[in-house]
């Protein structure tokens, strides 16, 4: 199963090493990754492959809850079918 | 790789715009719990709804955190209770009643829908009971909902139960009356009422429906009027191509909860009801959707074409989005529900004769207007009987639920809290309309039901 990764917020040091060492801690393969900063708004979107997850999506999902408080960035973490729903024939 | 841009509009969507699933609705049939021992067809309600509906909530949540979407509302729809009350030999129906309240309390729903009576061409054994008892149901119960049908376009209306339910819509609130008369919120008369409607207070589950199954009501007013907001410059066309596309990907969105919440529970998908439902949040209103579109305020004149339009769109960009549509399906117009129609009604631009004009060219119809405790009965069956006749002539869904604010006035407030939201007080129409409503017997049925 894949899930998208969204990490919206201003831009600190170290946003993308912090994401990738939670998403490594868990057994969280990161697929792909874009990412964008306009002026000082930070972007960045990963697609990761949650199928060896240790953790229940549930308290994944909660891990990156904590590590965007601790940056100040929001981050989602959501099954990619929702968007391929919405935005796919 | 997804397109970023259709990533941070749908988290846009979700965290700004209010888009949400406003429920996942189990439907299951009692049909197998008719007993005429009422205690034990009790205990078979309470044991089937509880074994079907167990894993609802715990299911709909965890849909709910793994693809991002917020689901408000789980509930659960059944057989209209004056069926399973029709072979008891007793008049202490309220039984049924408490133990729905019970279930649903027990299984951590929000509502519970389905005391409900059928009456369009007359009354059936049980009919009678069950409608007499709904105004001390709702009472005794916090999550049981209740809705009878008095007219339909093949049947025509039935007058005695028009009759009938403006003297129980008036004691349902004056028992309630210690509680913001919320008996009357809990309680929706129809006519051509659907037998899968997800929505509350009128949901029950029809006859013909499955043993169980999954109907799915999304929401959206906000999405909507967002992606209006933008476009500015364009003429009615584009606004009406750009509500579709909209509605295309809430009803979407609507149509992946219901799939997977039918395959985890093992029960089959019904419909996504594709309606358009507001909340009292800021931003979240269908009142705002149609000032969006160009006028001052919800009310004035234009209002009724652009509902019209709005509701044709919504259908239109939803239809194609899910492999079955339903229920009501349509542009709602609660007015304690939504933000700028209190806001309409409070400056006077929306009064009752415009709010029925619009229920003419939208999904439901008078929902949720809070008028004068001291209404007689018989006007709220003249309402109800107006209402219905644009139903039955449209062959199209109508409904009334008002709630007669018993000790206040035309111009206080009223406030429910929650969903249900708050609302000013609206005076009605002067005018006795006794002789008629109370004369009884059945309105024919309009020539637009003979199509054989």
């Amino acid at each position: 199963m894949k899930a998208v990764i969204t990490v919206l917020g201003k831009d600190t040091v170290g946003i993308l090493a912090k994401v990738s060492a939670v998403c490594a801690d868990n057994d969280v393969n990161v697929i792909e990754v874009t990412q964008s900063v306009m002026q000082d708004m930070f972007a960045m979107i990963m697609l990761v492959d949650i199928k060896s997850s240790k953790l229940p999506f549930n308290e994944l999902s909660n891990k990156f809850d904590i590590a965007g408080n601790e940056m100040g960035v929001k981050i989602h973490v959501m099954h990619e079918d929702i968007f391929n729903s919405m935005h796919k024939i | 790789m997804i397109e970023t841009k259709d990533i941070l509009e749908t988290i846009n969507m979700i965290e700004n715009e209010h888009l949400d699933v406003r429920t996942v609705t189990m439907g299951i049939s009692l049909l197998d719990c008719i007993d005429s021992d009422i205690d034990k067809a009790c205990d078979k309600i309470y044991d089937k709804i509880c074994r079907y509906a167990k894993d609802l909530v715990k299911t709909a949540e965890n849909i709910s955190s793994e693809y991002g979407i917020p689901i408000i509302n789980k509930r659960i729809a059944v057989t209209p209770i004056a069926m399973l009350a029709s072979v008891c030999q007793t008049q202490k129906i309220t039984k049924f009643a408490k133990t729905l309240d019970k279930a649903a309390n027990e299984l951590g729903v929000d509502f519970i829908g389905g005391y409900s009576a059928l009456v369009e061409k007359g009354f059936a054994s049980g009919d009678y009971a069950l409608i007499e008892s709904i105004p001390e149901a709702l009472s005794i119960t916090d999550k049981v909902c209740s809705s009878v049908n008095i007219g339909s376009t093949k049947a025509g209306i039935n007058m005695d139960a028009v009759k009938m339910m403006g003297k129980i819509v008036k004691e349902s609130a004056v028992l309630t009356a210690d509680r913001q008369c919320i008996g009357a919120a809990k309680l929706v008369v129809f006519c051509n009422a659907v037998q899968d409607n997800p929505f509350m207070a009128g949901a029950f589950h029809g006859v013909g429906e499955a043993d169980c199954v999954i109907n799915v009501g999304v929401s959206g007013p906000g999405v909507v009027r967002a992606a209006l907001s933008k476009a500015t410059d364009c003429d009615i066309t584009g606004v009406a191509d750009l509500v579709k596309k909209t509605a295309f990907k809430i009803t979407r969105m609507g149509q992946l909860v219901a799939r997977e919440a039918s395959k985890r529970l093992s029960v089959p998908f019904g419909i996504v009801d594709l309606s358009l439902a507001p909340t009292p949040a800021v931003g979240d209103s269908v009142a705002y959707i149609l000032e969006e579109m160009g006028l001052e305020v919800c009310g004035c004149h234009g209002t009724t074409a652009a509902l019209a339009l709005l509701n044709d769109a919504v259908k239109k960009g939803g239809v194609m989005a899910s492999s079955h549509v339903g229920g009501l399906s349509g542009a709602f117009i609660p007015v304690s529900e939504d933000a700028g129609m209190i806001n309409a009604a409070k400056s006077g631009a929306l009064d009752i004769t415009k709010l029925e004009a619009m229920t003419a060219v939208c999904s439901v119809g008078l929902d949720m207007i809070v008028v004068p405790g001291d209404i007689t009965p018989e006007t709220i069956s003249a309402i109800i009987a107006d209402e219905a006749a644009i139903g039955m002539v449209n062959t199209k869904t109508t409904a009334v639920r008002i709630i007669p604010a018993i000790g206040l006035k035309a111009g206080d407030e009223l406030n429910f809290g929650g969903l249900l939201g708050y609302g000013p007080v609206m005076p009605v129409r002067y005018g006795d309309p006794t002789k008629f409503v109370t004369r009884g017997g059945r309105i024919p049925a309009p020539l637009q039901a003979l199509k054989n």
